[in-house]
């Protein structure tokens, strides 16, 4: 019997980095169909690497990374990808609808003549709650609605995947909740499989299905239940850590000093 | 006399039939207009993506590259705007080449300004004529303008409204979001050598009509007028190009009825007072919230 495999994303011992600097080493993992999944890491860790490996910008420098049972390549249409961004321009004085329509029909040539592009984008607009920013510069809007914006930007072309860079960072807890909601709600209305780069994994926790921590050169994948616990994080890091969890099942990790004799 | 004045210092009458007619009396003020009015369109349409591009450094050394071609061109006895085109199309290539993201970019331009400005200094050292070549090109030369010219400004003009209609939408989208652009696959690198030839040739015709110093006033200052006026690039660039029309078609008018100074000053001087009736009088004042206050911040 022949089976389609529901895989998205599938990893084996891929190492990345540039010629002489590897970032990580020894990654596998696999990402199925309609799964939300968090990129977890300190600073540098390498999750924007991740990321360009999938979308087919960067070479891995060994190991053997699959999407869509195929090799990453540039301009794949089955991803919508938000990169991590540090506000526009407040000079750049171009309506919210205008970035939209560019990322349905932005790689045709010529000048738009039919009104397609223009409904497409419209319709995605409504999709993240954002058909009342369509007329609105770029440069006015606020933090969260911009994350709006760049998500129906990465949804108009009808992605299967979606990776968003640091879509939380600069929001306020507010709008985080928000977002991550909004994130969930496409990701199970319409099957599609999100991984997305966060700093602070707890806005996340509720809603995901596998988390990707990635430190010390070394990338750890499994259910957050698996993964958020002292044992793996401490043969992550390498050095001693704990994971501490509150009454609402929020996590901190923190370091554990080690003390060598006296001080 | 000075190519940058009127001399025949003409009445201005009440009637705007007979006051257009007398314009286009003399061939050199027909040139004038014909070749100003296809300058302050292609500078009006290439300058909305200089400013979106922030790439208006780029533009500014491109003229005084050009400076350097049209320098040389001189000392070999052909027309500037051959030497122009050589040298801005040969730099602007090289900015594009040597750094290809938009980020950063400025060192990179100026490195290649400082070489290809040495070289425009060695071709006016070389050259042992007058120096009133030298000025127009400084400073423009839009009256003295000759039918060869007009022809020249007029094909190079066709070609960059093709080109343009051609990258249109991918230029802008890779203007506005290099990473995503890249991302989907599209051309960025040929995209940014496309937009530098753009500009190569679009300043060197515009170098014509205000010349290589003022460039600006026609390249960038219509379309940051623009932008602050109309959010969608369509309206935007029609906005570009008509502020650089009446500033082109006013100055020389006023160059010819009024008192006889150069018209790229007037010209500079009105699209200056749009951008400060812009910038103040008709002061929007939009609300920079790039981000929503952390906690922490509050």
């Amino acid at each position: 019997m022949i089976t389609i495999t529901p895989e998205i994303v599938a990893a084996r011992n891929l190492t990345a980095g540039y010629a002489n600097n590897t970032v990580w080493r020894e990654a596998s993992f696999t990402i199925n169909r309609g799964e939300f999944v968090a990129i977890i890491g300190p600073n540098g860790a390498g999750k924007t690497t991740l990321f360009r490996l999938i979308l087919g910008l960067q070479q891995p420098v060994s190991g053997n990374i699959e999407i869509f049972n195929a090799e990453p390549r540039r301009g794949n249409s089955l991803i919508g990808y938000v990169p991590q961004r540090h506000g526009i321009d407040s000079e750049t004085n171009i309506e919210s609808l205008e970035l939209v329509r560019l990322a349905f029909s932005g790689k045709s040539w010529g000048v738009s003549l039919s009104g397609r592009d223009r409904e497409a984008a419209l319709g995605s607009m409504k999709d993240v709650g954002a058909q009342e920013l369509a007329h609105r510069s770029l440069s006015v809007l606020s933090g969260g609605e911009l994350q709006r914006i760049f998500l129906a930007e990465a949804l108009v072309s009808g992605p299967e995947l979606l990776l968003l860079d640091e879509p939380l960072s600069n929001l306020d807890l507010k709008r985080e909740k928000d977002l991550v909601q909004l994130v969930n709600t496409v990701v199970r209305s319409r099957n599609v499989t999100a991984l997305l780069i966060a700093h602070n994994i707890n806005p996340l926790l509720p809603f995901l299905d596998k988390v990707i921590f990635i430190a010390n050169g070394k990338v750890a994948t499994g259910r957050p239940e698996e993964v958020l616990t002292s044992e793996s994080l401490t043969a992550l890091y390498g050095v001693p850590v704990e994971v501490l969890r509150d009454s609402r099942g929020n996590v901190a990790i923190v370091g554990i000093e080690q003390h060598h004799g006296d001080e | 006399m000075n190519s940058t004045t009127v001399t025949n210092n003409m009445a201005f009458s009440v009637n705007f039939v007979t006051d257009l007619q007398e314009l286009f009396r003399y061939p050199f003020m027909q040139h004038a207009i014909e070749a100003g009015t296809i300058v302050a369109v292609i500078a009006g349409i290439v300058g909305y993506f200089v400013v979106l591009r922030r790439s208006s450094f780029a533009a500014h050394a491109l003229s005084h590259i050009g400076f350097a071609g049209a320098a040389g061109a001189v000392l070999f006895a052909v027309s500037p705007v051959y030497g122009l085109l050589l040298f801005t199309g040969v730099g602007g290539s090289a900015m594009a080449v040597l750094s290809p993201r938009a980020a950063h970019r400025d060192v990179h331009i100026g490195t290649v300004l400082a070489f290809m400005l040495g070289l425009g200094v060695l071709f006016i050292s070389l050259y042992a004529g007058n120096s009133s070549q030298t000025y127009s090109i400084l400073f423009g030369q839009i009256l003295g303008i000759g039918s060869s010219d007009v022809l020249l400004t007029l094909v190079a003009g066709v070609i960059i409204l093709a080109v343009v209609a051609v990258v249109y939408r991918p230029l802008l989208f890779s203007s506005l979001d290099e990473d995503v652009a890249e991302a989907k696959g599209m051309p960025t690198f040929l995209l940014g050598i496309v937009f530098m030839l753009l500009v190569a040739v679009a300043t060197s015709i515009a170098v014509q009509v205000v010349g290589v110093l003022l460039i600006f006033s026609l390249m960038v200052t219509p379309a940051t007028i623009a932008q602050q006026l109309a959010n969608r690039p369509r309206t935007a660039i029609g906005i570009s190009v008509t502020i650089a029309l009446i500033a082109t078609w006013l100055g020389l008018s006023v160059a010819y009825y009024g008192p006889p100074y150069p018209v790229s000053f007037y010209i500079t001087t009105l699209v200056f007072s749009f951008y400060l009736f812009v910038r103040f009088a008709y002061r929007r004042v939009r609300p920079l919230r790039m981000y929503e206050p952390t906690l922490e911040e509050t």
